[in-house]
């Protein structure tokens, strides 16, 4: 009987069994950000306990950091954020560790420098005091979000406490139509399963839809496995993967073949077993459209609102003020946000300029376009990326996690509403307790922008047949 | 880090009732900006309990008969989202020691439970029962007995569910497992030298 990635690489990292039943599992790269690490060094300052293994830990700071350049000049206009950011960089310095600053030109929103840096590769175990560290399980390796109690667990021992998941096979199959992107599949995924369908679970992502994607496509997906409540989402690795990490700053090189050989060794094997295994047909998947206060709360364009049928769903239409049988098609938007963990990267600003090209934003839309680390900004600017989206009426803005939870300057006011390429729709989530979250792929966020109301990018763009 | 045993948490105990209370509903985002803990017991649950200009809106929270409360009462998938550790400290600044929800998110539970927050499992059933029970007298002591499993409040009881592993460490005294991380490092030093990493910048 085989073997799944998650057990393999599991087996690998377990330590010991503790006491309180759960495993002791050695975590391979820690990333820390600003907003979860201050306290946890904290706690170790005062046990007076040595960071154990600072080469495996790296830092950046996305959540706080304005987006727009001139308030971008230290110190930040916002005297918390500049505690913040003085944290980090003290912490980082006084324990070895490596901080992807603004002036080492590589910082940006965690889960996309990571990557972007080589430091995501398959097989390792990846933590982060962030829900949506699952993203770096685009490359095969078992990543998940922890507390700030296990940052300083892992910063003290390079080890925490934590029990082993299920399985869970999700198979996506067949192709996807035009104007259908890996945004849509992960949302389409969750409103099947549930935001607690992955409770206890790791998701393992396949099936032909997920073989053909790209690295930046299978990133988005894994990214939201939380929101479907699996802590952990991977995705086996293959030729895909490994030409993305090459040449990546941190990535190995002159052990290149030994490491790939490493690498495929962990991938699932052909009978390997799994808890549960749910299969869907791409065919069935069109661009989808959040309604309601949580990602479960999706639909596809052509569809209407359900009619209420338990609590949440009825506080959900009292939030958002929409009703059930409603289509979302043509509701009006206030702001467009193009940016996050989840769809920050160039292929998400590559395709969303294929369409806002020579269009101009809706008259009363403020429209953000939000690079996720420098890195895509600076490809972007190099492929003229940037000019479209200004030319267009679009903010073009610095790296950072910006309205995605608005915890910077960039936020909705009083009841607006919003089409987001982020991960939440949650209450209040966008920085005003009354803002509302329409959670959508970069393209549908262009079709928002530039009609100025919910549309069907295939419709607005001529997209497909 | 000598820990205590939590074998009971007594108090009083307040509905915050609905299904996928998230953590950006327990502490929005903005009150994220700090580098300690300590101020967030004010502001938990901040955007339901309190209008535009800090007025309150008559959140349970603020119900004068269950002041002092220190048991909370919600739904199924409570703590959904972030990971953040905020969501838990500003439950347990705020004085609650225990939550009693149908199931709750990965990591929330997980945070909950290395800060000796015990999180109760009932079921929408039982869950009606303890709310029905709570409200003969609002002001009265629940009892939460981690041992035994089981919730009494004005003299009715209800079988509930621990998770093993957490209700375990909560009675040994060892839900906090730093001290037990710490214990073996030669073994994990020795795992450290033995797996394929290649970071080379």
């Amino acid at each position: 009987m085989g073997k799944n990635l998650f057990q393999k690489v599991w087996e690998k990292h377990a330590v010991k069994v503790l006491p309180n039943g759960q495993t002791q599992l050695f975590i391979g790269m820690h990333l820390i950000h600003e907003v979860t690490s201050p306290q946890a060094f904290a706690m170790l300052r005062d046990l007076d306990i040595k960071v154990a293994f600072p080469e495996r830990t790296f830092a950046t700071v996305d959540h706080i950091i304005p987006t727009d350049a001139e308030n971008r000049v230290r110190p930040y206009a916002d005297p918390l954020a500049e505690e913040m950011m003085q944290a980090i960089e003290s912490n980082t310095k006084a324990s070895g560790i490596t901080f992807f600053n603004p002036e080492s030109e590589k910082q940006g929103v965690v889960h996309i420098v990571g990557p972007e840096q080589g430091l995501t590769q398959p097989g390792s175990t990846i933590a982060c005091g962030d829900s949506h560290t699952a993203t770096h399980g685009a490359f095969g390796a078992i990543a998940f979000g922890i507390g700030t109690s296990q940052v300083r667990d892992v910063l003290a021992t390079q080890t925490m406490s934590i029990a082993p998941f299920k399985v869970r096979r999700i198979e996506i199959n067949g192709k996807l139509k035009e104007g259908v992107y890996a945004k849509d599949v992960i949302l389409y995924i969750i409103s099947k399963l549930g935001v607690a369908g992955g409770t206890g679970h790791a998701y393992e992502f396949a099936g032909d839809v997920i073989d053909n994607m790209s690295m930046e496509g299978r990133m988005t997906v894994c990214n939201m496995a939380i929101e479907g409540g699996a802590r952990v989402g991977y995705i086996n690795t293959d030729e895909t993967t490994f030409a993305y990490i090459k040449g990546k700053p941190y990535a190995p090189k002159d052990n290149w073949d030994e490491m790939v050989e490493y690498w495929k060794s962990v991938a699932s094997d052909a009978d390997a077993q799994y808890d549960d295994i749910v299969k869907y047909d791409a065919a069935d998947i069109e661009p989808q459209i959040t309604w309601g206060i949580n990602p479960e709360q999706t639909i596809g364009i052509s569809e209407k609102i359900p009619m209420p049928t338990n609590d949440v769903m009825q506080e959900a239409l009292d939030y958002t003020g929409f009703a059930g049988g409603d289509l979302m098609n043509g509701k009006k938007v206030d702001v467009v946000f193009i940016g996050s963990c989840t769809n920050g990267r160039i292929e998400d600003f590559r395709e969303a300029a294929k369409y806002a090209k020579g269009k101009k934003v809706a008259e009363g839309v403020r429209a953000l376009a939000v690079p996720g680390s420098f890195g895509v900004r600076d490809q972007a600017v190099a492929e003229g990326l940037d000019k479209i989206f200004i030319e267009a009426g679009f903010d073009w803005r610095e790296p950072g996690c910006s309205m995605c939870l608005a915890m910077n300057p960039d936020k909705l006011i009083g009841s607006e509403i919003s089409a987001s390429t982020s991960n939440r729709n949650f209450k209040g989530r966008q920085g005003s307790a009354t803002g509302r979250t329409l959670l959508v792929s970069p393209v549908m966020a262009v079709a928002a922008a530039v009609t100025g109301k919910i549309s069907d990018c295939r419709e607005v763009f001529e997209i497909g047949g | 880090m000598a820990l205590g045993k939590i074998e009971k948490v007594i108090g009083g105990a307040v509905p915050v009732l609905g299904d996928d209370i998230d953590t950006d509903r327990i502490i929005p985002a903005r009150f994220l900006k700090c580098v300690t803990f300590d101020a967030l017991g004010a502001q938990l649950f901040y955007d339901v309990r309190y209008d535009d200009n800090g007025k309150s809106i008559g959140h349970p929270i603020d119900d004068a008969k269950y002041k002092g409360a220190s048991i909370i009462v919600s739904g199924n998938n409570f703590g959904c989202g972030s990971s953040r550790e905020h969501a838990p400290q500003a439950i347990k600044k705020a004085g609650f020691n225990a939550v009693i929800a149908g199931s709750y998110a990965e990591i929330f539970f997980g945070n909950c439970t290395t800060l000796g927050i015990v999180c109760v499992e009932a079921d929408d059933a039982t869950r009606a029962g303890i709310v029905e029970a709570m409200a003969i007298d609002a002001s009265a002591q629940m009892e939460i007995d981690v041992e035994a499993c089981k919730v009494s409040v004005n003299g009715k009881s209800f079988d509930v569910a621990i998770k093993e592993n957490a209700r375990a460490a909560f009675l040994a005294g060892n839900y906090d497992s730093l001290a037990d991380l710490l214990g073996n490092m030669d073994d994990v030093k020795k795992l450290e030298a033995s797996l394929k990493y290649s970071f080379t910048a």
